[in-house]
């Protein structure tokens, strides 16, 4: 019989939930129940502590050969707004960001139709040139795959290379939802849910740690997130690789995809998805609330609800506020630490791979 | 400690200051929120959450008191001091009527020449031309102001006022209802018990009021609970308080400054105002200050009520603090959360259920 009470005590001695509990869950109006449930899941496993990093996103290009329903920030060539950064741009945005006392740069951009290979590998190095402390977390799955097509070696040989000129880790984008029928109609140029996630396993075969998304509020149902997450669930019990699991909140306002609902995610929806994530997802040590995109309220509240990540001082960020995202571009080490406190956690400055440089 | 007060709360017992200062400091937000979540289920059991189609119209920017903490205030000399002729109003109004809203909001900076026979008359050209609108407007401090002007009692005031056509009386400028809170904020303006006197004043008279409280500038834990305390008192004393408001402090363009309360912060004082005062039936979320998700939230930590649609506002978006929400937005967010969304009047009957 699936009920709250019945989910509660399951997961009280540490039982796994099945996809039918996760849909309970999920359909249940009862927020603070599945918020305490969710909390004491990630007390037991990551106490007080709530993670942030100091990092800078750098977006190389805008321009895309592929055209993505929910996206606002792909472009073509020819298109207003569309660029591409050169290296000595690269060089200089990473620098500011080291001497800023960044610790990882974070680069994701579109698919573009003319870079060579050997771009992306000079990216890599002449970062790693600024500094061999600076942790790169670089490429979807979905560029990494299209980064072997460009390169014409297999997928194995694209990483070594990648890792060769300084590659640390892989961004979780690209996931988006994994459903094929959604996909299709999302973003039907993409690779599929099933290619990310051979990718993503391969990632991990290669001792190559990544992070997880989901991008949620369009187009899916809740048994499409709940699938979404099941297929992390099982990879992640056969790598263990996914470093943390970041729900994303659609941005519906300057994006081509059309939804009868407007507005965006409702807060209750936020918080409900992020736990019941937190619940499901017994697998994954950190769940992240990605204050860009759900604003800093709702981020902070999300303390409260199973998340014991968010963002880093992103210093400049492109992809969600193309899409509308409201919130402010950047937020500093000290307001981070005291929204932080102000949620009764202890904050901790963590590097890319999870490791505690400094409590707060 | 947790289970001393929710088996107290059960026992209809009221809250100690040492418990609800407990909650407000100690407790963690979910626990805290599920304890206003009961009482509001068992306050509301139909699981209704209540808005108003209204709009707040502001008379004049020009004001005497210019509190530090504010943003819209104007010395009278300023380029953009501004008094709306009464013309200007009776049109805001009419925009009001034709979009089915049902309440005027009108406040506005305590003006150094207008007394009683200015807002007599307009409150009786408001009345003539809009009958069925209720005119929820004014403040303490400006009743207080305009007795001042008028050089008549807090009664008198309001006795004119109530024969003009002013309906209730919204209980802004109470902030923090402690006095070296106040010095320190907003030294000009009326301390606490001047507050107090007017809104006993208006119950005595008949007329519905409510109480508000701005938070996260310069007061502490204890402050807060004296003030929800104080409300409490009033109330329990022949108060007419209708609904109870706490809203955020915004910095923007203002002389105090620093920030903005966190939205744990908001949610916790929410939860905190709907455990202490169980003699006000309902409490309302200010999306005003927290935006849509963060109010559809505070409907699980208390709130029952969304307050106004606000046609028009001004004195928030001063601050920097720009929100603004639909009729169709607000009943959506209602029932996303799993409520039942309803068009209330200014004194909580139902209109109309969606």
């Amino acid at each position: 019989m699936i009920s709250l009470a019945a989910i509660t005590e399951k997961v009280r001695h540490s039982g796994r939930i099945s996809d039918d509990e996760a849909l309970c869950l999920f359909q249940s109006n009862d927020l603070l129940s599945i918020g305490e449930l969710a909390a004491l899941v990630n007390e037991r496993r990551n106490g007080r502590q709530v993670f942030f990093n100091v990092n800078r996103h750098i977006n190389h290009t805008n321009i895309c050969v592929n055209r993505c329903k929910f996206c606002a920030f792909s472009r073509t060539a020819d298109e207003p707004g569309a660029y591409l950064l050169d290296l000595q741009e690269i060089e200089n945005r990473a620098s500011e960001a080291f001497h800023q006392g960044a610790t990882e740069i974070h680069i994701v951009g579109g698919l573009h139709p003319d870079l060579p290979f050997e771009f992306y590998l000079e990216m890599l190095r002449t970062i790693k040139a600024v500094s061999p402390t600076l942790h790169i977390k670089a490429f979807t799955a979905v560029e990494i795959d299209y980064l072997s097509k460009v390169s014409g070696l297999s997928l194995a040989e694209t990483l070594a290379e990648l890792k060769g000129a300084g590659l640390g880790s892989l961004p979780g984008g690209g996931a988006e939802i994994f459903s094929e029928k959604i996909r299709a109609e999302l973003c039907p140029e993409k690779i599929s849910g099933e290619k990310w996630l051979a990718i993503m396993e391969q990632v991990h075969g290669a001792g190559i740690k990544s992070n997880a998304t989901m991008l949620y509020g369009h187009l899916e149902s809740f048994a499409d997130r709940i699938d979404h997450m099941r297929r992390l669930r099982e990879l992640q019990d056969r790598t263990g690789g996914f470093q943390v699991f970041i729900p994303l909140a659609f941005q519906p306002e300057n994006t081509p995809l059309k939804l009868a609902k407007k507005g965006g995610t409702s807060g209750v929806d936020d918080l409900k998805t992020l736990a019941v994530a937190r619940i499901y997802l017994d697998n994954f040590t950190n769940i992240k609330a990605y204050w860009v995109m759900l604003g800093e309220k709702i981020a902070q509240v999300a303390l409260a609800f199973g998340v014991n990540d968010l963002d880093g001082t992103v210093v400049e960020e492109k992809i969600g506020h193309d899409a509308g995202a409201a919130s402010p571009q950047t937020m500093s080490r000290d307001e981070i630490v005291t929204m932080i406190r102000k949620a009764g956690k202890t904050p901790v400055e963590r590097d890319t791979l999870y490791n505690e440089l400094r409590t707060y | 400690m947790l289970r001393t007060i929710r088996s107290n709360i059960d026992d209809g017992k009221q809250l100690t200051r040492e418990e609800a200062l407990w909650l407000l400091t100690e407790a963690e937000l979910l626990a805290v929120g599920k304890l206003a979540d009961a009482i509001r289920r068992r306050l509301h059991p139909e699981g209704r959450v209540s808005f108003v189609v209204d709009r707040n119209v502001n008379y004049t920017n020009v004001c005497e008191s210019g509190c530090k903490f504010c943003a819209f205030y104007r010395d009278e000399g300023a380029p953009d001091a501004y008094l709306l002729d009464n013309a200007v109003i009776f049109a805001k109004i009419a925009e009001l009527v034709a979009q089915g809203g049902t309440q005027l909001l009108m406040q506005g900076g305590l003006h150094p020449a207008l007394g009683i026979e200015f807002f007599e008359g307009l409150f009786r050209g408001i009345k003539q031309r809009f009958p069925q609108v209720q005119n929820h407007s004014l403040s303490p401090a400006e009743i207080t102001h305009i007795a001042g002007i008028s050089r008549l009692s807090i009664r008198e005031t309001l006795t004119r006022l109530k024969s003009a056509g002013l309906d209730s009386i919204p209980g802004g400028g109470a902030e923090i209802l402690v006095d070296s809170v106040r010095q320190e904020i907003s030294p000009k303006k009326i301390g606490w018990q001047g507050w107090a006197a007017v809104m006993r004043e208006a119950a005595q008279l008949g007329m519905p009021t409510t109480a508000t409280m701005m938070f996260g500038s310069r007061e502490r834990a204890e402050d807060i609970i004296e003030h929800l305390f104080r409300v409490r008192s009033l109330q329990a004393e022949g108060g007419t308080f209708t609904a109870f408001i706490p809203w955020t402090y915004q910095p923007g363009n203002t002389e105090l400054g620093g920030t903005t309360a966190s939205g744990v912060e908001y949610l916790k004082v929410l939860a905190l105002s709907r455990i202490v005062l169980d003699n006000i039936v309902n409490v309302q979320a200010s999306w005003v200050t927290q935006g849509a998700k963060m109010a559809q939230v505070a409907l699980f930590f208390g709130a029952n009520d969304l307050g106004g649609t606000m046609l028009e506002e001004n004195v928030v978006a001063a601050a920097g603090c720009t929100f603004r929400i639909s009729r169709n937005e607000m009943i959506e967010l209602i029932r996303d959360a799993g409520f039942l969304p309803a068009r209330r009047t200014t004194t909580y009957e139902i209109l109309e259920q969606y």
